[in-house]
């Protein structure tokens, strides 16, 4: 008996709909939030993950409207990131029912913001999201929506942050995000073998056979998104196939 | 409808504690005197951070004994997460910190073996004789544990780097280290045993 691994349903969220694209870019509509969380909880997903991804202080606003209707409806845990620059931003999202907060581009602007919400809140509900860019050798954060590179190295990030009291690590490879390629395994295995909190692996399923794999390089948990809101699949179908595959899954 | 109070400590959570009982048709609202703790039909200690930082909350507001009274008298209170670490007397998370001092327990660190905090689903094992607790799956967020079950008291037991309490029973007191409020539709059943019990002392 020990913890399964988790299928975590990503929906990417702009003025109150479901939108995605490939690399960040050329968002397309896919759905009600509402209705698309309650459907994938439905389908057996282990948690749900929101980010917004409007850029406008109105879409914030939407965004926490968003986060309690969602909440009203699922009985799962829902992480939600986006926008997320000083610790009552992280308050606002708790209080309007988000479980754990995900902080990107403002940690890296300003570490200690890792720090002042784990202090407030936990380290269970402080997640670090890093969008990661490959540089052949290794991996650089990238910020803005892949627009900014940065220069820092992910694997150093994320040990970093986990110290300062980040809890969970959601890393995405910009490189994959959307194309269905599959996850960027080495990636997953350099973050996973670096840190002790869990790290959800994001960016490039497109198969059942891509989520096995990045749980088997060491991530805690799989998100997905297109596959899901294009209907080309099921949490249920791909959990079904992971369990065929040996990976311990919640029925 | 079943009156419901739920503790102050702090916003983190208690969100999802709101949504799980209003779902189930319980009146939810916050417990703001000792009065609302001894008189409600069903009190919630909710889970989040530290347990230096949840308990002083509670005892900021000044409603220690009346907690501590009604759950040693066994009257319906749900607790959850930090809430059930706060039964015991100090945890190793806050060095000094004073918890409600019910059941004589340590709270203890997970160990190296596992990744802290555990994040997700685990399976929950009932002992016999538990009035509230069915086998199955429950969402943990945890880096804190009690490591054994107290005298008189049903305990429920999960696997993680060695076994850990996952809940206590005592009356019509239900102590929970996951969260029955994102536990999906187990949870919402257990949620639900818990409340018939607070609808009927009411």
């Amino acid at each position: 008996m020990t913890l399964a691994s988790r299928v975590v349903p990503c929906l990417d969220i702009k003025d109150g709909r479901v939108v995605k694209g490939v690399r960040f870019q050329g968002l397309r509509d896919a759905g009600d939030p509402v209705e698309c969380a309650a459907l994938y909880e439905q389908q057996g997903a282990d948690e749900i993950v929101l980010l917004d991804v409007s850029a406008t202080p109105e879409g914030r606003g939407h965004a926490l409207e968003t986060v309690r209707r969602v909440r009203s409806v699922l009985s799962i845990p829902l992480t939600v990131g986006g926008g997320v620059r000083r610790a009552e931003d992280a308050g606002r999202l708790l209080q309007a029912g988000a479980d754990k907060v995900g902080v990107n581009t403002a940690a890296v602007d300003r570490p200690p913001l890792i720090g002042e919400i784990a202090e407030q809140y936990g380290n269970q509900c402080t997640v670090l999201a890093v969008d990661a860019a490959s540089t052949g050798q290794s991996w650089e954060v990238v910020v803005e929506s892949g627009r900014t590179r940065t220069g820092i190295d992910v694997v150093e990030w994320c040990r970093k942050a986990t110290a300062m009291g980040a809890g969970e690590i959601l890393l995405t490879s910009w490189d994959r995000d959307g194309t269905r390629e599959g996850y960027d395994l080495s990636l997953v295995a350099a973050v996973s073998d670096a840190v002790t909190v869990p790290v959800i692996a994001s960016g490039g399923a497109n198969e059942p056979r891509h989520l096995v794999d990045a749980i088997l390089a060491g991530a805690s948990a799989a998100l997905v998104a297109s596959i899901l809101h294009d209907g080309d699949t099921t949490v249920t179908a791909l959990k079904t196939a992971m369990a065929d595959a040996g990976i311990l899954v919640r029925p | 409808m079943t009156e419901v109070r739920i503790l102050p400590t702090g916003t983190a959570n208690i969100a999802s504690v709101k949504a799980a009982l209003t779902r189930l048709g319980a009146s939810v609202s916050d417990a703001e005197t000792d009065r609302d703790v001894t008189d409600a039909a069903g009190v919630v200690l909710p889970g989040v951070g530290a347990f230096g930082a949840a308990m002083s909350r509670v005892g900021d507001h000044g409603l220690a004994p009346a907690l501590r009274e009604r759950i040693e008298g066994g009257r319906p209170t749900l607790v959850v997460c930090v809430g059930m670490q706060l039964l015991c007397r100090e945890s190793e998370e806050s060095p000094g910190a004073r918890g409600l001092d019910i059941v004589d327990s340590a709270v203890t660190r997970f160990g190296d073996e596992v990744r802290v905090p555990q994040l997700g689903w685990n399976q929950v094992e009932p002992a016999p004789g538990s009035r509230f607790v069915e086998p199955g799956w429950a969402y943990f967020a945890n880096s804190y544990r009690i490591d054994r079950v107290p005298d008189g008291w049903v305990g429920a037991t999960t696997d993680y780097g060695g076994g850990f309490v996952s809940a206590l029973e005592r009356g019509d007191v239900l102590a929970c280290q996951f969260h029955p409020e994102l536990s999906g539709p187990w949870g919402a059943r257990l949620i639900s045993r818990w409340l018939e019990t607070a609808k009927e002392a009411a």
